[in-house]
């Protein structure tokens, strides 16, 4: 007998009540996707994460390359009509820098030898990698990007992200050939920072806004608006020093750092392939004694004293060139008594000289024509 | 002799289906790391669209499932908390379908006031999950900028609702 010749042939259940089932049921599973979702490496959801931006990724390249090459073709046509404009700034902030230039020069290399003399470990180069995001996410609920290299680039979550202006973000999930950063504006992201002024420690607070905030201020009064916002390397995540912005007063009140990276677009970025100073340097180097290197201390070459010789005759040639400035930029000294009593080459004496006055002692003999009695 | 009344179907391909792949290219296109004059593209949640006019066009056990399928799209594509946006938009699901005897036959005003309700509860929803889960409250002005465009969609799920409600002469 077929199910519909049964008892239940006449039995016709609402639509509505079966949709509004369906509709519990798919909630029902929405919260517990909720609950046991974390977000983080360790979810049971990576996989199927990675897969749907192993898929995006290319076809977010494919809507991102016209993008990329209309902005290609715009910065040629503004750059062949702002040439003269742009060499001439260009050459003035060239001139600015030169000194800048010998001065870092210099103190690198006092600073190496610092280093080598007190026996501290300096943080080793770290390998780049240049990606571009092809995807975006905005909203206040999320501020996350697709990069287009993933694990078969050497890129590992945790990889902090820069562009030319400073730090954008860090890698919070890979697969193949795509990465997913995660921006410093996301309102998960935390991050250890410094203010480079006071060397006071703060952790940036993401809030889905431009602006991330600033908290757990340690000090009182310890940050100024306009301070640099550096990441302080605390915690092993990030290398200490990368910039990240400037401090300022929120309209909330609250402090807030606005951030290099917004300077220009986040089109294409590097990669810093960090992971936690204790990988990148050996564990017998991280052990060693302090004042180790004194007995190694090795001799400066011959360009690293050229250098420094180099950058302090131009210190020292700038430097007399200011003094001199200001003695010609001084005013004329205080008048002493017998001050009116000096000639002046240039200009005639008068027919009656004051008769009080002596002459100078130094003066050239070269009365003025009637000018004695 | 009474004439043969001719039955013009709609499936769920033409009112379910299509209308959520254009969701979903709608949002992979918006997503597009481009700045116009310093403005970023908008991102509006799309599919509130579809929560919203689905159950006014008529209740289906496919729709809820799409949709739960769309929220779980925008929750990995976006990197968000998994099932977030799959539960907002199954709220405003869940709400226009029990006040859908209401609503039917209303005017495009009164509709619209409904569809920002809706969007302000599905937000509302969403902001009280991440606040949670990330113990960070989002910025209330990036979410109005997520709300405003996302409200500005009104008059595809309105145009939606007139072009299936009536579609299928079954359902009449």
């Amino acid at each position: 007998m077929a199910f519909r010749d049964g008892p239940f042939e006449n039995i016709k259940v609402p639509l509505v009540w079966t949709a509004a089932v369906a509709a519990g049921a798919c909630i029902l599973g929405a919260v517990l996707l909720i609950v046991s979702d974390g977000r983080a490496q360790a979810s049971p959801y990576q996989p199927a994460r990675a897969g749907v931006e192993t898929v995006a990724g290319p076809v977010g390249g494919v809507f991102a390359a016209p993008v990329r090459w209309f902005g290609h073709v715009s910065d040629y046509v503004g750059g062949y009509f702002f040439a003269v404009s742009e060499n001439r700034r260009l050459k003035r902030e060239l001139a600015e820098l030169e000194p800048w230039r010998d001065q870092a020069i210099a103190l690198k290399n006092i600073n190496a030898r610092y280093e080598t003399m007190l026996g501290l470990q300096p943080q080793p180069d770290v390998p780049m990698k240049t990606a571009r995001s092809v995807s975006d996410s905005r909203g206040p609920f999320s501020n996350a990007r697709l990069l287009d290299i993933g694990v078969g680039q050497g890129v590992k979550i945790g990889n902090p992200v820069i562009n030319e202006h400073g730090l954008v973000g860090r890698v919070v999930g890979t697969s193949g050939n795509v990465s997913r950063m995660l921006l410093l504006t996301d309102v998960a992201s935390r991050t250890p920072v410094l203010v480079d002024r006071t060397d006071a420690r703060a952790i940036l607070t993401g809030d889905g806004s431009g602006n991330p905030r600033l908290e757990f201020v340690r000090g009182v009064g310890s940050v100024q608006p306009g301070d640099r916002i550096l990441t302080s390397g605390d915690g092993g995540g990030f290398p200490r020093g990368v910039p990240i912005g400037v401090a300022a007063k929120g309209i909330d009140g609250s402090w807030r750092v606005k951030l290099f990276s917004d300077r220009g677009a986040i089109d294409y970025v590097k990669i810093l392939l960090f992971e936690d100073f204790g990988q990148l340097v050996g564990g017998n180097d991280l052990n060693a004694p302090p004042l180790a290197g004194l007995a190694t201390l090795p001799e400066a070459t011959e360009a690293q004293a050229a250098a420094i010789r180099d950058a302090q005759a131009r210190r020292d040639a700038a430097a007399a060139a200011q003094r001199a400035a200001q003695r010609a930029a001084q005013p004329a000294p205080a008048p002493a008594p017998q001050t009116p009593t000096q000639p002046r080459p240039a200009q005639p004496r008068p027919a009656q000289p004051r008769p009080t006055a002596a002459p100078p002692p130094a003066q050239p003999a070269a009365p003025a024509p009637g000018g004695t009695e | 002799m009474r004439r043969p009344v001719a039955v013009r179907v709609v499936g769920p391909t033409q009112w379910i289906f299509i209308p959520a792949l254009i969701t979903i290219a709608a949002t992979i296109v918006l997503a597009t790391p481009v700045e116009l004059f310093g403005f970023s593209l908008p991102e509006p949640v799309i599919p509130m669209v579809l929560a919203f006019a689905w159950p006014l066009i008529r209740p289906s056990i496919i729709a809820p499932v799409v949709l739960m399928a769309l929220g779980l799209f925008l929750d990995i594509f976006w990197y968000g908390p998994l099932g977030v946006w799959a539960l907002s938009l199954l709220g405003i699901y869940a709400v226009v379908l029990g006040s859908r005897a209401f609503l039917i036959g209303q005017e495009t005003a009164v509709l619209f006031v409904w569809y920002a309700a809706c969007c302000g509860v599905a937000f509302l929803l969403a902001y009280l999950i991440v606040g949670l889960k990330a113990g960070n409250a989002p910025s209330i002005l990036s979410l109005l900028g997520q709300v405003f465009p996302t409200l500005l969609l009104f008059p595809f799920a309105d145009r939606m609702i007139e072009r299936f409600e009536d579609g299928d002469v079954r359902f009449r």
